[in-house]
């Protein structure tokens, strides 16, 4: 639960708090017991590569040496000729059971029907450190690459053998190995029986090249589509056991709180209810929802509450908070330069101050789980992004073994960052194990809202100057709590100070889809525009004057001419803004325009084009997909959402009070793809949404003249007087 | 406690005795084990939990099982006839306007009611109508390109 050192564990840099988790090794089984477990055939595994560094921000220097080399994932061929693919990695509706598939078919040489994706279960699939951080491409893509190459090699090779031929004269295609003489086949399957080979993958990368990719690159649909558009996929909320209870936890009035007294004796009356107490946790279990509400409403509590502090006052805080001596792998700070130098060189100067408040994931599906607890062992079923680490905070929690204890994922009702941790799985198993039977947990939105994490707040400081000729000659950036992804800039400066300050949070905090990238970019593109503006230099012309990465000019050129950005003509309270970055290998480019009711002072986001390149396409359209979503969702952390909070209590919990982006606030999405196929691909479920707000923020300046600096930018849902 | 003992869903009659009190929702998902009707608020804010009461699409966590009556109610379960899919259901597919789908359920019996009342609808009707449908995943334009396939199938023009 939300005990105290838990609180502090978790009000630090999300990346980190994420990496937290003690690998386990997951090959207790030599080969011969894994290949009969796996019931025969041909086994290939993937192993971690240092040389795959990862493209988590910057600052994550120093993880892959803590990567253990061991096994990521498998591909398994049975005698049946059926395809398996083991990954620890989850579905949250970011489309990689597709892409994942895609790639192993391409590369195996077989139909994408024929691939069956084991994703996220902790006894059947193989430790992962969790689906986060934009990973699952560059790194289990690639992997999967190689081991289904190498699978169709010694499938190639076990044909050779068998008809005594050279493996050159052989070709590998849609599920069969055949002479290229056209004389003889033989299926995979056929190939498969009889064999119990477990072979690693090899340590070099072998693969097709993108230009050579038939069925990856290919836009396909979402696998399984059919049961989602006929309620029949089972989401965690949506899975029964026979005799299963339904569970509700009694929450603290407020955060911190400790139980100072409870009197269950009214709950424990009412037939078939289960209440059971442990330190400060209270929970109920009933046979039907509405009785485990009444048995909830039924407990008598008295909390011991400390005073906290409030939103309105939050980025005082953060700014009075800063820790005085973060721990080392909490610091980030880089210098380049001489900052005063780069001052006095510059014929403009600009100080700002940047704020982001703190808002909530809000996934449609809310944190579920459901826990059976049997003979000793518990299984979990339930919506997480980290299913080992939620196993490891189960058998904790329980103090039972992580042998003991099974994590198992359906694919879940999208999570953005924000399930990262296994809050609801630990309480439904420790209701299951009080009530001997099974016990499903679903949060309400007011719970999730509450008790789920928070994307950090920020403040950003930023002091720069500009020369004669419209380049920066100083760039100083300070992020007080949000977080130090793609924190540094990707504009030529020579005199840079760069830093992030680590923040004794008031809120509970973690990750978040891009992480404080999305708060960062705001911060920079926004600056970058108001410099543009002093210097009087075209928005555009002034961030090319400053930028070298060939990448990110390719889609700042790119979304211009699509959006038509020279011939751009402004109608009467219109404005147009643009803003552009990269992370975690993706490069973006936006392109908006806003219109502003002059009376109502609405604002509505016209059009938006996005640039995107993130390497060798996977699935165009599920890409387009991804990244138009990503522009949607972020309009509401742009334009609306906030969490108001104060003494230990979130004041608005409830989609009435918490808007999110909905049909009429969607603007025109256009998104252009650009294809790079000389290089390596990488995720694209986060860094889409960065660009979004500046380029928002900066075409209501064009609009109004009105440079507003906070995310949300709208107070109330409509744009403030004065900024 | 006033008790309810059937239903008429996806035009059958259930039977089961249930607290008047619950949620159509809960008892939908609990009782009739029809999971596609979502839990998202349990406010009346998402419309995850849609489902069509005389064709109507209402909030099923919003109203009580007791208040149901003779009524007819269709979920997402009742749209497929014979194996062959609403053509909503299929434009979802051919659209792909999906990302996690937990909001596909909702967004599908809402697009059916409105076709009903607007054969062809505006994107801005479209939007107009479904504006209380959240799609946290911000699929909001393939729906509506899914709604103008699956109003254009139904017109016959495709
Ligand atoms: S669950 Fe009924 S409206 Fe959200
Ligand atoms: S697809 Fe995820 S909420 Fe709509």
């Amino acid at each position: 639960m939300m005990a105290a050192d838990q609180k502090t564990a978790l009000a630090i840099e999300p990346e980190r708090y994420e990496l937290r988790g003690l690998p386990m090794h997951f090959f207790a089984m030599d080969r011969r017991s894994f290949m009969k477990a796996m019931g025969g055939g041909i086994a290939i595994l993937a192993v971690a590569k240092d040389a795959l560094a990862l493209q988590e921000s910057g600052r994550r220097i120093g993880m892959e040496e803590k990567m253990p080399r061991e096994i990521n994932a498998w591909l398994h061929i049975a005698p049946d000729g059926g395809v398996t693919v083991y990954t620890g990695k989850v579905e949250i509706g970011q489309n990689i059971r597709t892409s994942l598939a895609q790639t192993v078919a391409d590369e195996l040489h077989v139909s994408l029907a024929s691939i069956q994706m084991v994703m996220g279960d902790t006894q059947l699939t193989p430790f992962d450190m969790g689906t986060f951080g934009s990973r699952t491409t560059p790194q289990m893509g690639t992997q999967l690459r190689s081991v289904a190459w190498a699978a169709r090699s010694v499938l190639v090779d076990l044909a050779a053998r068998k008809w005594s031929v050279d493996a050159g004269q052989l070709v590998a295609e849609n599920g069969t190995v055949s002479d290229r003489s056209g004389s003889r086949s033989i299926t995979y399957g056929e190939l498969a029986q009889g064999q119990a080979l477990a072979q690693m993958m090899p340590a070099e990368d072998p693969v097709t090249p993108a230009p050579e990719w038939k069925i990856a690159g290919q836009p396909v649909h979402k696998i399984g589509a059919r049961d989602f558009v006929t309620g029949r996929h089972k989401y965690t909320p949506d899975l029964k056991l026979p005799g299963m209870l339904c569970g509700k936890i009694l929450r603290p009035s407020a955060f911190g709180a400790t139980l100072a007294s409870v009197d269950l004796s009214a709950a424990k009356a009412m037939p078939g209810v289960i209440a059971v107490r442990d330190g400060d946790f209270v929970g109920v279990a009933a046979p039907d929802e509405l009785t485990a509400e009444r048995a909830l409403a039924a407990i008598k509590a008295q909390w011991n509450t400390t005073p906290q502090s409030s939103s309105k006052e939050l980025f005082d805080f953060l700014k009075k908070n800063a820790e005085e001596d973060p721990a080392e792998e909490n610091r980030y700070r880089q210098t380049k330069g001489s900052m005063s130098d780069g001052l006095a060189a510059a014929s403009h100067r600009l100080e700002a101050t940047y704020t982001v408040a703190y808002i909530a994931h809000c996934p449609l599906e809310p944190r579920a789980a459901l826990a059976d607890w049997k003979d000793g062992k518990m299984m979990v079923w339930t919506g997480t992004q980290r299913p080992f680490a939620v196993r490891d905070e189960v058998a904790q929690a329980l103090h039972l073994s992580n042998d003991n204890t099974r994590v198992i994922v359906p694919d879940t009702g999208s999570a953005y960052g924000g399930k990262h941790t296994g809050e609801c799985a630990v309480e439904a198993a420790r209701l299951a194990q009080a009530a001997g039977k099974p016990v499903h947990l679903l949060w309400t939105r007011e719970e999730e809202f509450t008790w789920a994490y928070f994307r950090p707040a920020g403040v950003i400081e930023i002091k720069s100057g500009v020369d004669a000729n419209g380049k920066l000659t100083a760039w100083e950036f300070h992020n007080y709590n949000s977080g130090a992804a793609a924190i540094a800039t990707m504009y030529e400066a020579p005199n840079q100070l760069i830093e992030f300050h680590p923040v004794n949070a008031p809120l509970r905090q973690g990750s978040y889809r891009s992480l404080a990238a999305c708060a960062n970019h705001f911060a920079r593109e926004s600056h970058m525009d108001e410099l543009a503006h002093a210097a009087g230099v075209d928005p555009l012309e002034f961030r090319m004057n400053n930028l070298q990465d060939e990448r990110l000019r390719a889609v700042y050129q790119a979304a211009a001419e699509k959006f038509g950005w020279q011939e751009r003509k402004k109608a009467p309270g219109h404005g147009f803004g643009i803003a552009g970055g990269i992370d975690k290998g993706g490069h973006v480019a936006a392109f908006a325009e806003v219109a502003i009711d002059g009376a109502t002072r609405e604002v509505r986001i016209e059009r938006v084009v996005e640039a995107w390149d993130c390497g060798a396409i996977v699935n165009p359209d599920g890409l387009k997909n991804t990244i138009s979503g990503a522009i949607t969702m972020g309009i509401g952390g742009a334009l609306y959402e906030a969490i108001e909070f104060d003494n230990g209590r979130i004041l608005n919990p409830h989609f009435a009070q918490y808007r999110v982006a909905r049909f009429k606030d969607e603007p025109k999405i256009e998104v252009v793809l650009i294809d790079r196929k000389d290089q390596p691909s990488f995720g694209a479920g986060e860094t889409p949404i960065v660009g979004l707000a500046p380029a928002v923020a900066n075409a209501i300046f064009d609009a109004t003249g009105l440079r507003i600096r906070s995310m949300p930018m709208l107070q109330d849902g409509k744009l403030p007087k004065q900024a | 406690m006033a008790r309810v003992t059937e239903l008429n869903v996806n035009g059958t009659l259930h039977a089961f005795d249930v607290d008047a009190d619950a949620t159509l929702l809960s008892v939908l998902r609990d009782q009739l084990d029809l999971t596609g009707t979502k839990y998202g608020c349990g406010e009346g804010q998402c419309a995850a939990c849609t489902v069509l009461i005389d064709g109507n699409p209402r909030h099923s966590c919003q109203i009580r099982v007791g208040a149901v009556g003779k009524h007819r109610i269709t979920t997402i379960e009742g749209l497929e006839k014979n194996g062959e899919l609403h053509p909503v259901q299929q434009a979802f597919i051919d659209v792909d306007a999906m990302q996690c789908a937990y909001c596909t359920s909702g967004m599908i019996l809402g697009a059916v009611a409105m076709l009903k009342i607007q054969p062809n609808p505006t994107e801005a009707q479209i939007a107009d109508y479904m504006n209380g449908h959240i799609c946290r995943c911000g699929v909001y334009q393939r729906i509506k390109e899914a709604v103008h396939l699956a109003a254009t199938r139904m017109n016959g023009n495709a």
